[in-house]
């Protein structure tokens, strides 16, 4: 409640209306259009990244969160992408993994 | 060999923003302030800037005639009624864009530099061939846009064309700002379009009745003293000729007793 009214006084929160539906779309198209990836191929992109990363250790893909931002006009991809388990747990089962990642630990 | 004269391109992307509006009043407030200008429409096949300067009846020779030879540069420069250190170069309108190339837009405006202060050109619409032949020469661009999501995509796609050409990023002319709508929330403000291309802004025009009688006439607008956009314009050529000129207090809701007013008058201002 106070949060919002500081927000308000404050200008962080843009006043209803379709302008800031504008500002919001155009973020979101010129995001992709910068780097001339839609969003499927994006999609795409992240199933194929967690896949390569649940090869080595535990993620649950509920908690990751891989995303385009802007930094002035540069893109770039940001990815938080939490483990779930030790390390020594999956090498157990998993011959398809490293040498090298498993002396890393 | 880049001396002199300043090259300035006016662009946008889309067509219909106000471009050649722009580059007629800048070069009109440019010589009212003393200078010399040369104004180029290198929209080839659709001229328009004659006729927004009041100039259509005078035209003889034209930039395509200045390129292929069967004019001096001299002969194309038309001068203008008013400011006798204001011209323009006409584009040509039975030719299309593939009768100039870029390499002769740089082989004009070297010959114009060392006379003239400022040398603007009108771009068309678009990102191809008459894009690249305005944007060849340019010192300096400016990308015109208004406050929708077509233009102001259309800008963003033209930024990254100039950054890709290491002619970027190019300043803004936020054109056709309509103050009321903003107050309501219905259009996007001047911070929020620059939030989004990420890009300085060199002027805020508002959306005003005098415009259109100003083309109706063919004398910019930028003449009449009571007009806001011939003021806005005023200031933008004040800014081109590296003067500090605060911006105008168009667009309200930026400043914090604004949102102070608006928050107590219920989140819809007055």
């Amino acid at each position: 409640m106070m949060a919002g009214f500081l927000d308000r006084v404050l200008g962080r929160v843009s006043p209803k209306g379709s302008g800031s539906t504008a500002k919001e779309r155009l973020q979101f198209i010129l995001v992709h259009d910068r780097i001339n990836l839609p969003p499927e191929r994006l999609q795409a992109m992240k199933e194929e990244i967690l896949a390569v990363i649940s090869k080595y250790v535990a993620v649950n893909s509920e908690d990751v969160d891989i995303a385009l931002q802007q930094r002035q006009r540069d893109s770039l991809i940001v990815a938080e992408i939490p483990f779930t388990k030790p390390h020594e747990d999956i090498e157990k089962d998993d011959p398809d993994v490293p040498r090298e990642s498993r002396i890393l630990d | 060999m880049g001396m002199g004269g300043k090259v300035v391109t006016v662009t946008s992307g889309k067509g219909g923003v106000g471009k050649t509006t722009a580059t007629a009043n800048l070069g009109a407030a440019l010589a009212r302030m003393g200078k010399s200008v040369v104004v180029i429409d290198a929209d080839i096949g659709l001229r328009n800037l004659d006729v927004v300067m009041g100039l259509e009846n005078r035209i003889v020779y034209d930039l395509v005639d200045v390129v292929e030879g069967r004019c001096k540069l001299r002969q194309a420069m038309i001068k203008h009624k008013q400011f006798p250190e204001l011209y323009l170069i006409p584009a040509a309108q039975t030719r299309d864009k593939t009768a100039v190339s870029p390499a002769d837009m740089i082989q004009v405006t070297d010959k114009l530099r060392p006379e003239l202060d400022f040398i603007l050109i009108d771009s068309p619409a678009g990102i191809e061939r008459g894009f690249r032949n305005a944007v060849a020469p340019a010192d300096e661009v400016l990308i015109v846009t208004n406050p929708e999501v077509s233009a102001v995509r259309d800008a963003d796609r033209i930024i990254g064309l100039l950054e890709a050409e290491n002619k970027g990023p190019g300043k803004l002319i936020l054109n056709r700002v309509k103050m009321d709508m903003v107050r309501k929330g219905e259009m996007m403000s001047a911070d929020d379009v620059t939030d989004i291309l990420a890009i300085s802004l060199i002027g805020i025009v508002p959306e005003d009745e005098n415009v259109v009688p100003a083309s109706n006439s063919g004398i910019p607008v930028t003449l009449n003293e009571n007009s806001r956009a011939g003021q806005a314009f005023r200031n933008i050529a004040r800014r081109l000729n590296g003067e500090n000129v605060p911006f105008m207090q168009l667009d309200d809701g930026g400043g914090f007793f604004q949102k102070l007013v608006r928050l107590f008058a219920g989140g819809n201002g007055q």
